[in-house]
């Protein structure tokens, strides 16, 4: 019984960085219906950020979680301007065509300057510390890094609700024309979602930086999971993406434990399938 | 469609490779026309059915370890394994169609994408294939029966033009038969076909039956060729997003896409691989990279657009500007 509570905070906390990262990514597709593959390859790149702010300079984690956010959206930003603009009306598969480009680029320019070696953060005011409730045994760091996304997700989604600038995102991705005539810069909402797409998965890579390697690969099964977490969850919508990377992580780590870790992701991926085909839309989609 | 072009082009791809002696130019020619084909393939499932697959490396993989393990452990053709592959490949093709079919739009290109996922793990696991450490297929001396050549890349060009030409012949006839404009029809709009009366589940199932098997055929000639497949190499996200990414680049539901696609594609990939792929620092993988990107994003119509764009300023010359 122990081991299963075990497993099930296990999986909720695994899951919740999960969710934040499929936040980032369904932001961006229920808005202008694009496919980011980059977008594992934004949350590497604020890994190394946090891991060189470390190496260099001493500076623990938490820290860097403001720079690395930074620079995870603005290469979002940068995105968007330098090449997303540009396809945003091409033909289907086009934009993803581009960022699968860029994720290749990126991958490899992180291996060509950095190595493919794996690097850790080895140090930090959460390392090594945990919380024992009854039997259960709660890293700090891992739990830490469940309760900033958990955080971050709900201040995206009260931004996106609340705020009048949520509304224009809101608007932009219900109609286009339609939020162009009643006024919005539908320009800037593409770039600044672009760029709130980047932050989110930049918190996500901070937090998880303390606990898993850092190396050029080390976004990528996040971002493949995180296309299958907002599918699952139904595109463009948040809470949807929230609970589904729950349930993914909560499913891996379960189905993992039980089946063998070889097959954690393959059950995910079956999970969807499964999901699918009672909800063809995903579980909050219509 | 006019036939001349299409011959032309096919005409320009037999002599090619053999009349250039260069070997390095010789595997170029075999890439291009393994993925020209594999984008035809896809192209029938995609192109004319509009439905999105991010899952084909499941079928190239199949038809690859199909012939792979019946030669290294019965010692069976790969001519055999080929066609039992393309078997094997429409079987899966006909099991994981019933609960893809039933999503739409991205949730089923996700499906896909999700099954190949799934495929490549159980093959990682599976002790019987050799799991994640991959075969290497025993070299044996030239000979057609056991498709390994090694003292000329010719017989394998050969075998990919073969193939290829059957490939576009089933693209080309699908295409101009009442099946292609079926799928096109769904592809517009799955409502309409319907209202129409297409029976659209039989025919999405038959467009991906066909493609799968087509697909598999590719695989074993790979994995002939390579001479050494694992897991991650034909089941792996690489392959099923590069025939994804070279039939858009050259132009999607057109049989004309994946040649361009492949023509300009492949030579990229292969020759900043050879060029700069030695100092293993992914150079090679980066300069692919951007310029995937630049080319996309200074012609995102896809290089057919771009062509008949042309053309069509070039029919409009003279006339009035309204």
């Amino acid at each position: 019984m122990s081991m299963l509570a075990q497993l099930v905070v296990t999986g909720v906390l695994v899951g919740s960085v999960y969710s934040l990262v499929a936040v980032g990514l369904t932001l961006v597709w229920g808005l202008m219906d694009i496919i980011n593959f980059a977008h594992g390859d934004f949350m590497m790149i604020s890994m190394y950020t946090v891991f060189w702010l470390y190496a260099l300079l001493k500076w623990d984690p938490l820290v860097s979680l403001p720079i690395a956010a930074f620079v995870a959206g603005m290469i979002g930003l940068l995105t968007y301007k330098l090449v997303i603009k540009r396809v945003l009306n091409a033909p289907g598969l086009m934009a993803l065509l581009a960022t699968f480009g860029l994720s290749l680029f990126i991958r490899n320019l992180a291996q060509f300057l950095w190595s493919p070696n794996y690097r850790f953060v080895g140090e930090s005011i959460l390392s090594g510390k945990r919380l024992i409730i009854s039997d259960v045994i709660v890293g700090l760091p891992q739990l830490v890094a469940a309760l900033g996304s958990i955080g971050m997700t709900l201040a995206v989604a009260l931004f996106i609700k609340k705020t009048k600038f949520g509304k224009a995102i809101q608007a932009t991705a219900q109609s286009r024309e339609i939020a162009e005539l009643m006024g919005v810069d539908t320009e800037k909402v593409y770039m600044f979602t672009f760029a709130l797409s980047g932050i989110c998965v930049g918190v996500a890579g901070t937090l998880l930086s303390g606990i898993f390697p850092v190396y050029p690969e080390s976004g990528a099964m996040y971002g493949l999971l995180a296309f299958v977490i907002v599918a699952l969850g139904g595109f463009g919508n948040i809470w949807g993406a929230f609970y589904a990377g729950i349930m993914i992580g909560l499913a891996e780590t379960i189905g993992g434990f039980y089946l063998g870790t070889q097959f954690k992701y393959a059950i995910a991926f079956l999970i969807y399938l499964l999901v699918l085909q009672f909800r063809p839309k995903g579980l909050f989609g219509w | 469609m006019k036939k001349t072009p299409l011959l032309v082009i096919l005409a320009l791809l037999l002599i090619l490779p053999l009349v250039v002696e260069d070997v390095n130019f010789q595997h170029v020619m075999l890439m291009m026309l393994i993925f020209a084909g594999l984008g035809e393939a896809w192209n029938i499932i995609t192109g004319f059915a509009g439905q999105t697959s991010f899952g084909h490396a499941a079928f190239f993989g199949i038809g690859a370890y199909t012939s792979t393990v019946l030669f290294y452990k019965f010692n069976v053709s790969p001519w055999i394994g080929m066609i039992l592959g393309a078997l094997f490949a429409g079987i899966v093709a006909f099991l994981v169609s019933y609960p893809c079919f039933r999503l739409k739009g991205h949730y089923f290109a996700i499906a896909t994408l999700a099954v190949a996922e799934i495929i490549k793990q159980l093959f990682v696991s599976w002790d019987y294939v050799e799991g994640a450490t991959g075969i290497s297929i025993p070299v044996v001396p030239d000979s057609f029966w056991a498709m390994q050549f090694h003292r000329s890349k010719i017989p394998y060009v050969l075998i990919a033009y073969g193939l290829f030409v059957f490939v576009l012949f089933v693209a080309v006839a699908i295409e101009r038969n009442k099946m292609g404009y079926y799928l096109k029809a769904i592809r517009e709009s799955h409502e309409a076909a319907e209202a129409l009366g297409i029976n659209t589940a039989r025919y999405k199932l038959l467009a991906m039956i066909v493609s799968s098997m087509l697909t598999a055929l590719f695989g074993t000639l790979y994995a002939q060729y390579i001479l050494y497949i694992d897991p991650f190499m034909v089941f792996g996200l690489d392959v099923s997003m590069k025939i994804v990414l070279l039939t858009v680049l050259g132009g999607l539901g057109s049989v004309y896409g994946p040649i361009i696609g492949a023509a300009i594609l492949i030579p990229l990939s292969e020759y900043t691989r050879t060029l700069l792929g030695g100092t293993g620092k992914g150079i090679d993988l980066m300069i692919y990279g951007i310029l995937i990107v630049i080319v996309v994003v200074f012609e995102p119509r896809g290089i057919l657009g771009l062509l008949r764009k042309r053309s069509r300023r070039r029919l409009n010359y003279g006339k009035s500007n309204a």
